[in-house]
């Protein structure tokens, strides 16, 4: 069943980057776009197992640190080799100072 | 041995699958700690560095290649033809290797189009090289899994050093790009080429092979070798610098590790030989964050030396000790060049009994399938 679950406070996270998220055993990145709007997608590259919280934000495109497999985090779109498969991306909602994203 | 040795890289081989067993491949590999904001600010893109030294390399390129036509039926002819086919037949590596990366520009489409360009110059397919690029950097000297280790144990001396002047990679690749073009794929291509990938590889190759007949047909139409020394000819008598460098990377070095400080070197290296290496003599650090671009790579060894070996202080230097590691390797398998840290460094990351270094046999699983 989806919840919403409390995943940082709004400036935990630095204009154009990502913060890591772990709830339950999975992990998640945190975004927040240069507009200063907040989402969220799954914690891993869909290429190998590698963290996308130490990658780089352009805009709005998530660089994974190891091979350069790049998405769009707002759509979560592959944006071309080696990520050919989209990533997962979550509901975001900013309330009180704080970003919650709805999981399950 | 040839056979046997061949047997043991080979992508489809046992060796493939004892490695994924053993929890070698894909593993999970030393980084030094470096601060997110410090960290950030390396990777940082930026258009400028790379617009400048491709607009002086083309320019050079041009230079080169105008001043031997100029002088072409002279000897003189000669210095400037060996200068364009040293920029064009070696120094398109690391221009096809940095773009393949995508970090050499801020710019995507740019970035992509030296990419294709440095693909041509160097005779590499740019898509089954950017996958078998990318698991060079998953598995990097992980016997069975990477693509690209460039002297095995015992080395290939004789073919080695043929290919110094081009003359085992271009007509091995030639014949790729009739396979290729003919719609077919090798054995260890179809382990790292996803499907939905590969008929980007039969269209360069075709085009490809269509650029490479004008030229020909333009040299025996004219009964001139100057089309060829222009367009091909350079990927052979260039080659040398292209094999100096990259052998520096990771020859003798240890296999089956998960340290990159085990596998690679970092090599100090003058101005003039930085600016045709696009900085690839920083390659342990290149290895543990490849997402810095070329020019923030002096940068990025500062924040990690004090976890490396110190570096190496010269090309001679890695030679001075490559030669005969490489050497002991052709009666010793097991030898393998292990530098000390200074005081202070992480220790060597080895989390199993096997990936010590000295690439022995691991263990044979039972299942024959090649990896998908």
């Amino acid at each position: 069943m989806a919840s919403w679950i409390a995943a940082c406070g709004v400036d935990d996270v630095d204009p154009e980057d990502v913060i890591p998220f772990s709830h339950d055993g999975v992990d998640y990145a945190i975004y927040r776009s240069p507009g200063d709007e907040y989402y969220a997608t799954d914690g891993h590259c869909t290429h190998e197992k590698t963290l996308l919280c130490d990658g780089l934000v352009m805009g709005r495109v998530i660089e994974c640190p190891k091979h350069n497999g790049r998405f769009d985090y707002v759509s979560g779109k592959a944006l071309g080799a080696p990520v050919l498969e989209d990533v997962r991306t979550y509901p975001v909602k900013v309330a009180n100072g704080t970003v919650f994203i709805e999981v399950g | 041995m040839n056979k046997e040795r061949l047997e043991r890289y080979s992508l489809t081989g046992p060796e493939s699958q004892a490695a994924v067993a053993a929890g070698l491949s894909g593993g999970d590999w030393f980084r030094s700690a470096v601060p997110r904001k410090r960290m950030k600010e390396l990777m940082r893109r930026s258009d400028y560095p790379a617009i400048r030294d491709t607009i002086i390399w083309l320019g050079l390129m041009g230079l080169f290649a105008g001043l031997g036509i100029a002088f072409w039926g002279s000897w003189w002819a000669a210095p400037f033809f060996l200068a364009y086919g040293l920029l064009y037949g070696s120094t398109s590596d690391s221009r096809w290797h940095e773009a393949g990366h995508g970090t050499a520009f801020r710019t995507r489409w740019i970035d992509q189009g030296l990419y294709q360009l440095a693909s041509f110059m160097i005779m590499r397919d740019p898509t089954t090289w950017r996958w078998s690029h990318t698991r060079h950097h998953t598995d990097t000297l992980i016997l069975g899994r990477d693509p690209e280790i460039a002297v095995m144990r015992p080395a290939r001396l004789a073919r080695l050093l043929v290919n110094v002047v081009g003359l085992v990679d271009v007509p091995l690749a030639f014949a790729l790009m009739f396979r290729h073009a003919a719609g077919r794929l090798t054995a260890d291509e179809a382990d790292y080429v996803p499907a939905s990938e590969r008929h980007k590889v039969y269209r360069t190759a075709r085009i490809d092979l269509a650029i490479y007949a004008v030229t020909i047909g333009l040299a025996v139409g004219f009964r001139s070798w100057l089309p060829v020394l222009l367009i091909g000819g350079p990927r052979l008598y260039g080659a040398l610098l292209l094999y100096f460098y990259s052998f520096t990377q990771h020859a003798g070095m240890g296999e089956n590790v998960l340290d990159y400080r085990l596998n690679t070197r970092t090599v100090t290296m003058c101005r003039l030989n930085r600016f045709l290496y696009w900085n690839m003599n920083y390659h342990v650090e290149h290895h543990m964050f490849p997402m810095v671009p070329y020019h923030r790579l002096p940068e990025l060894h500062e924040e990690v030396k004090t976890d490396l070996a110190p570096a190496y202080p010269s090309i001679w230097a890695a030679y001075k000790e490559i030669i005969p590691a490489v050497w002991r390797q052709l009666r010793d398998q097991t030898y393998y060049v292990r530098r000390e840290l200074p005081p202070g460094a992480a220790p060597y990351y080895q989390p199993g009994a096997i990936n010590d270094g000295r690439a022995l046999p691991l263990p044979v699983v039972s299942t024959g399938a090649s990896a998908a």
